[in-house]
Parts: structure tokens; C-alpha cells; sequence
């Protein structure tokens, strides 16, 4: 099977491709940027230290190790996607400020996002959750850090990747989106069977006498 | 002859122990994903699965964290009255964070609150969180590690209901939370709850409740009765691997319960992602030790 690669910079022909469902790659530009960084940029409207536009963001705190032959610069060790859900109260307004164009994550993001991304012409994607070493093996070069004051998790980590996946579309640029569609099936699905079970969990009384 | 100080070496052990939890997943959630993994069907499974296994894998030879989300670091400790070290346990269990953290590494997790100040070596006010219970007349300590990261703490809730809900109340309750919020928590998960008569007391069971092996059940008929049928019940909903669905959803159901007031119903929820690094180890008098979680594990 032939990857399918996307690069940065992402042109709007390439990301409008993507539905929801895809498999892809990401090789170029990958930035970290979660709870804090989005609050940086939106709740106190401070300027980002990066220039996001056409690029990727990675929602992810990851394990970095500093150099001991090169002060000042870092090797990742582990990285992988965190919770995309927290970021869903700014996100929307975070793609209007950067103009970034891929936002990577783990698990679902809401009506807000999908939004966003329509607006903006972008596209939220899934890295397999947990899997950090898997991820930390695609960074070719960890090039810079900014507001390392916020801490390693929080801090934006400017990174090289080389065919970093495999990602999974979430949200495309028409408006679908994977996890809410499979949320609304789980919660038809739960309707049934939970009904079943409570035919049988009457144990409030003890011992019918 | 080894001279070294007790303390100390007390400290490279739990440190050696949990730099090894954070990088090697045990014996029973490994057992339980390679079973699950066989029963799943669909591409987005197959990918996703793929991915774990060859992220474990590589973990281990690599000899770093599974998941970079090394969480705030708990322990629960099972520390006999007699073991010779039992008055400096609560210090050895910061020390070997703070050794953990810079050997394994592993990520800097601990946020002050008000000053919300990172404090960059995970140990902070009342963290490590310890939990300690006393077994009278033993000379040895049974401690276990678990690294929960933040995403598979977000769905944790409790609450306490009015006993008319009934239990009907505690599986809605449960069932509500896994398919909204668990599906972003890394599944399959393990799913605890806690019933007890107030909510700390079944937030705190809950957590207890991730600290089951695998496999295990509940002490009480009923009880396991009642995980069966609700672990049943969220397979049948097809979670999946990564929540992109497919034919299983969870790697267990555990209930912990202690006995509620007339008036009240609590439930608590915590759940623990498919990269559950919980590990139990066994340490004696003379320092000797036994992993009891993994098999082959050398720390």
C-alpha cells in the first residue's frame, strides 16, 4: 500500500483532499501547542512566538531530553497526541489567529472545532493515543522551544518529521466528523443494552421475601 | 560486602522499580490486548492496534516510557508494621521520583496549584500521592506504582445518588461517562467503580479498583455478577481501539464497594487507559524483592 504523504507547507488543494476516515502521513513542520499555548493565544491574545500558518500543530506534552554534549538543545525521547478535547474551547478562534492548517491530537473534537476548520480550511487528525515511542522515532530534528517557561509538557517544541503517522482524518474541511458520528452510534447502541441490564440489577431491597 | 546505607538503596529500588513501570506494561494488560487484539475485525482496529504493539515493543528495547504522559506519580503501599524501613517510606517514595524522573526520564507532571508553577521534577505538595495500609505483624512491604495520565483521568466523576436510582442509577451513571468522555481516554480501558455510601469513599475505590489484576472479581457474588454484565454490556457497544469503533471495547470491569449509609448511594468512576503501567513489586526485610506484576521483568 502507498502512503500518502501530506507536506508542509499544506496547500488548500491538499487539504481539501482529506475526508474524515483518511490515512495519511505528515512530513515538514510539526509544532507542539496544548492547553496552555492556546490560552496564551487566545484568552490573553498574545503573539505566538511560531509561525503556525500552513503548518501542523501536535496536541502533546512530550518527554524531552537535553543534550549533555549541546547545551541548549533537546532529543526527544517520547512523544505522543494528548486529549484534543481540552483544546475544543479555543481552537476555532486559535485556526482564525494562526492560520494553521493540520491540528494533530488524539480522540474526538466538538461542533466548535468542526467550525473552525470549515472556516479556516483545516483539518483535525488522530495519532494512535499512547503510542509515544512510535511517534518520537518519526522526529528527524527537535529545531527549537519556545515559552519553555510554561514547562516541558506545555512548551512549543518545534520539530522536523519525516512521514509521521499513521494519522487519521477526525474532522475534514466539508464539516464531517469521525468521533461525534461515532459518538451519536454509541449512544443509540447504549440505549438497548442498558435497559437489559437494569432488568436484572433490582438489588435494592435484598432477598425477595 | 555491601555497606551501603538501607535507606538508600531502599530508594534505587523503588526508583529502579518505577523507572521500569513507566517503560513496561505487565504481564495481565499485555495478556489481555494481544486477546483483544485477536478479536478485532476492521482497518482502523488493525492500524491502531499495529501501532500499540509496535509502540510497546519498541519501549522496551529502546528502554523509554510507553507513553510520553508518565502521569502524577501514585503509590499504594501495603507496608507490614515490622519492615525495618517502614518510619522513612514516605520520604524514600519522593526520593525515588525525584532519581525516577531524571534516569528514566520521565515527563514533569506536577503543577502546583494557585502558583500553577510547574515544578519540573514531579514532586510537589502531597505529591507522590501515598496511600498507605498497615499489615500488622509483617516484616515486608508490598507497594504498587501507577502512572495515570491526564487523559485517562479526564473521565473520572463520582456522585452521590439517592438510593431509589438503585444500581439501575450506578449503570447509567457508568454507561453515560464511557461513551462520551471514555472514548478519548485511550481505550479499551479498565473501567472502576467505586459504591460506598460517600463520594470519596468510592472516588478513592475506584481507583483501588484499577489496581485489580486483570482476569480478577469482585469478592462478592453479585458483585461480580454485576461487572460481568456491564463489561459485557460496553463490548456490545463496539468502542474499539482509540475509539474508531470495532468489536470490543474494554479490558475489564472492576467493582470495589464498602458498605454505604441507609440514605445514600455513591458512585465513583475512574478509568485507566489500555497503556495501564501498574506494577506491584515485594520487598523484604533484607531489601531482597520479587516483581509480582511482571514475570520476566529484570529492575
Amino acid at each position: 500500500m502507498n502512503k500518502r504523504i501530506i507536506r508542509t507547507p499544506i496547500s488548500d488543494s491538499d487539504i481539501d483532499s482529506l475526508s474524515a476516515g483518511d490515512v495519511f502521513f505528515l512530513s515538514g513542520s510539526l509544532i507542539t501547542g496544548r492547553d496552555d499555548v492556546h490560552q496564551r493565544a487566545i484568552k490573553q491574545n498574545l503573539e505566538l512566538p511560531v509561525d503556525l500558518r500552513d503548518k501542523a500543530i501536535f496536541h502533546a506534552g512530550p518527554i524531552m531530553r537535553e543534550r549533555e554534549d549541546a547545551p541548549g538543545q533537546y532529543e526527544v525521547i517520547s512523544i505522543g497526541p494528548t486529549t484534543s478535547m481540552r483544546m475544543e474551547k479555543y481552537e476555532k478562534e486559535f485556526i482564525e489567529k494562526t492560520g494553521v492548517k493540520l491540528i494533530i491530537g488524539k480522540g474526538g473534537m466538538g461542533p466548535k472545532t468542526t467550525a473552525g476548520c470549515v472556516a479556516g480550511r483545516a483539518v483535525h487528525a488522530v495519532f494512535p493515543g499512547g503510542c509515544a515511542v512510535l511517534a518520537a522515532r518519526c522526529v528527524e530534528e527537535v529545531e527549537d522551544v519556545k515559552w519553555l517557561d510554561l514547562g516541558m509538557p506545555e512548551a512549543m517544541w518545534v520539530m522536523r518529521v519525516k512521514e509521521f503517522g499513521p494519522l487519521i482524518v477526525s474532522i475534514d474541511t466539508k464539516g464531517n466528523n469521525l468521533f461525534e458520528r461515532n459518538k451519536e452510534m454509541f449512544a443509540e447502541r447504549k440505549i438497548p443494552i442498558v435497559e437489559e441490564i437494569c432488568k436484572h440489577v433490582d438489588y435494592l431491597h435484598g432477598p425477595k421475601v | 560486602m555491601n555497606k551501603q546505607d538501607p535507606k538508600e538503596i531502599l530508594v534505587d529500588l523503588i526508583a529502579r522499580f518505577t523507572e521500569y513501570s513507566a517503560k513496561h506494561l505487565p504481564d495481565d494488560i499485555l495478556e489481555r490486548l494481544r486477546a483483544l487484539r485477536a478479536m478485532e475485525s476492521t482497518d482502523f482496529a488493525r492500524i491502531v492496534y499495529d501501532a500499540m504493539f509496535e509502540n510497546i515493543d519498541m519501549a522496551h528495547e529502546l528502554s523509554r516510557p510507553v507513553c510520553q504522559d508518565t502521569g502524577v506519580i501514585q503509590y499504594f503501599a501495603r507496608v507490614g508494621t515490622r519492615f525495618p524501613l517502614i518510619d522513612h517510606l514516605d520520604e524514600s517514595l519522593r526520593d525515588a521520583v525525584l532519581l525516577a524522573t531524571q534516569r528514566a526520564p520521565l515527563r514533569h507532571n506536577a503543577v502546583e496549584v494557585f502558583d500553577e508553577k510547574n515544578t519540573g521534577n514531579n514532586v510537589g505538595y502531597r505529591i507522590p500521592w501515598i496511600e498507605t495500609e498497615l499489615i500488622p505483624g509483617s516484616d515486608e512491604l508490598e507497594l504498587c506504582v501507577y502512572m495515570a495520565g491526564g487523559g485517562c483521568s479526564l473521565p473520572g466523576i463520582a456522585e452521590v445518588l439517592m438510593p431509589l436510582e438503585g444500581y439501575e442509577g450506578i449503570v447509567r451513571f457508568v454507561f453515560d461517562r464511557i461513551t462520551t468522555y471514555g472514548i478519548n481516554a485511550c481505550p479499551p480501558l479498565l473501567v472502576g467503580i467505586g459504591i460506598a455510601g460517600s463520594v470519596e469513599v468510592a472516588a478513592k475505590l475506584s481507583k483501588k479498583a484499577l489496581l485489580r489484576p486483570i482476569g480478577s472479581s469482585n469478592g462478592n457474588l453479585i458483585g461480580a455478577q454485576l461487572e460481568k454484565r456491564i463489561e459485557d454490556g460496553l463490548n456490545a457497544i463496539g468502542i474499539g481501539p482509540g475509539g474508531l469503533t470495532g468489536n470490543m471495547s474494554v479490558m475489564g470491569v472492576h467493582i470495589e464497594q464498602a458498605a454505604r449509609h441507609p440514605a445514600t448511594l455513591a458512585v465513583g468512576l475512574s478509568t485507566g487507559c489500555w497503556a495501564h503501567r501498574r506494577a506491584w513489586i515485594r520487598i523484604r526485610a533484607d531489601l531482597s524483592y520479587e516483581l509480582l506484576s511482571h514475570r520476566e521483568g529484570r529492575i
